[in-house]
């Protein structure tokens, strides 16, 4: 792990356990309704914390927007060049369009990032709120190598497929 | 378990949001999803089932006993349901005439059991008594000026001030006064005031966070709330303030006095902490039932057992698949403290001449765990 990778990587961590501290809460706004107060247009400001923005650099940052009975962790993966913006499009949607075996995965990402999570109370009453933490941690570890493999691996098949056709040409 | 562990009951596989004691401990009432259930307490075994009371069709939010066996629970459905024991060991519901539109979110009886009040989502507190001529449980509102919805409730002793907390961030103390049920002679020479109609606002402090519970202490009449900062603060019918910090920053949703100058406070830190008040305000005292670091090592369990053999080709090919099977599991066990999610509510278990020895609580884990001072 490089060296700014560790504190960024705390921050985020301590963030995410002050926000998920989550509570069953029924909507004051709509009768016998119960929602994540975060994801609806809120009348009631008291109920939004203030969101907190992690940055490492203008490529890596995350955004944790915590609310009485949910969180959203909107995640900036690193996409130095075009190859890697396409492989994270691509990758981030295979994950979302496989949401529910991902329980706390949200379908779209909100603007400007490229994976949101929502973790509601629901989920922090069934799961160890410690494990979850756990798991966002280590998806932000992961995805960036993840990504540069993928990366690797296609440089390399490009150069072999560029390789055997161009080959054809050769006297 | 540590010492300070009396009982563990694991009674569900749900959060229990609320749980409640029988005057005599040999009932106990939880919440359960959308039922309330009623256990039986057995000397030195499991807790047996006795009742399921499942009238409401949302989420039950809260539970209370009063001294008289009567149970009340509210539920999200916006509706409270007075339950009467029955002599062949049924209960016989009664819909309160609550008049909110929004969830019931806490409820409580007053000492003497006559009258209860309800905090909802509507921004209303509902005082409800029972109205002999009709027959059923009428409630009054508390309307102004709650701005948010009301977490946590609580009767003084006297039986007519009432506070509250809420997600506004406010705690407030109403005058709980219903004609014909209180006299004026419970609340003289009160420090709080001379005069309580019903429904004045006789206090408020402005907090700022949510507020997850209060409670009063009637002794030395000092009201004591812990809010979503991670704080517990005091405060009293004077000038007096104090405020002392969560030592691990997480915020508290429960406390009980356990006398006059020492709280326990329950919350998202999974253990009960104990504070104390000294010369110099409050302070935190010890944790109850705290492991110490956990220190998850991650020793494949595959490790050691194949070790000893000869590690050919086909055998390392295997442990390796064998790693990545495990990948995202934890392979020990971990120690942790007896509940393994956060402490919902605490209640005083067992009293000696004003002194609290005994505290039991319930948690998100589905666990009613009882825990010695």
């Amino acid at each position: 792990m490089s060296q700014s990778l560790r504190p960024y990587l705390t921050a985020v961590r301590h963030s995410l356990q002050a926000a998920l501290n989550l509570s069953n809460f029924s909507s004051q706004v709509v009768e016998r309704h119960n929602r994540p107060e975060v994801e609806v247009p809120n009348a009631s400001a008291e109920l939004l914390l203030q969101p907190m923005h992690i940055s490492r650099n203008e490529h890596e940052q995350v955004l944790i927007e915590p609310s009485v009975n949910s969180v959203r962790v909107s995640i900036k993966v690193k996409q130095a060049d075009e190859i890697e913006q396409i492989l994270v499009h691509k990758f981030t949607r295979f994950l979302e369009q496989r949401a529910e075996s991902f329980y706390v995965l949200r379908r779209v990402a909100i603007p400007g990032f490229s994976i949101s999570f929502l973790i509601t109370n629901m989920h922090t009453e069934t799961m160890n709120t410690e494990k979850l933490v756990d798991f966002i941690i280590e998806f932000m570890e992961e995805v960036d190598k993840e990504i540069s493999e993928m990366k690797l691996f296609l440089n390399a098949r490009a150069r072999f497929v560029a390789e055997a056709y161009l080959g054809e040409f050769v006297y | 378990m540590s010492d300070s562990v009396i009982a563990n009951y694991k009674l569900v596989k749900a959060p229990i949001y609320s749980h409640c004691f029988s005057q005599d401990r040999s009932l106990l009432a939880i919440t359960y999803n959308s039922d309330c259930l009623i256990y039986r307490i057995v000397a030195g075994g499991k807790p047996q089932l006795v009742a399921t009371l499942a009238d409401h069709d949302k989420t039950v939010t809260a539970v209370d006993i009063s001294v008289h066996g009567r149970i009340v629970t509210c539920s999200q459905d916006r509706n409270a349901i007075v339950w009467e024991p029955l002599s062949d060991g049924s209960y016989k519901p009664t819909l309160v005439l609550l008049r909110i539109n929004r969830a019931a979110t806490c409820v409580k009886w007053a000492a003497n059991g006559f009258k209860f009040a309800v905090g909802s989502s509507a921004r209303i507190i509902a005082v409800c008594y029972y109205e002999q001529e009709n027959d059923w449980w009428v409630s009054k509102h508390i309307k102004k000026p709650i701005k948010s919805t009301i977490n946590c409730i609580s009767w003084h002793d006297n039986g007519v001030l009432l506070a509250c907390g809420g997600t506004d961030g406010y705690v407030r103390v109403f005058s709980g006064f219903v004609k014909g049920l209180d006299s004026k002679s419970q609340v003289s020479g009160s420090p709080w005031g001379e005069k309580f109609p019903f429904g004045t606002l006789v206090r408020e402090w402005y907090h700022g966070a949510w507020i997850h519970g209060l409670e009063w202490r009637n002794n030395n009449e000092r009201l004591a709330y812990v809010a979503h900062d991670g704080t517990l603060n005091v405060v009293d019918s004077a000038q007096y303030f104090s405020s002392v910090e969560s030592p691990e920053g997480l915020p508290f949703l429960s406390l009980v006095w356990i006398n006059d100058n020492e709280i326990l406070c329950g919350g998202y830190s999974c253990h009960p902490v104990l504070f104390t008040e000294g010369a110099d305000g409050w302070k935190f005292s010890k944790n109850l039932d705290k492991v110490g670091a956990s220190h998850p090592s991650v020793t494949s369990e595959t490790g050691d057992e194949e070790d000893g053999e000869n590690s050919s080709f086909g055998i390392s090919a295997l442990k390796k698949f064998k790693e990545l099977d495990l990948k995202g599991k934890v392979t020990t066990d971990v120690q942790k403290s007896t509940h393994e999610n956060a402490i919902v509510e605490l209640a005083p278990f067992a009293v000696s001449n004003g002194n609290v020895s005994q505290v039991s609580s319930c948690g998100l884990d589905g666990k009613v765990v009882i825990y010695r001072i």
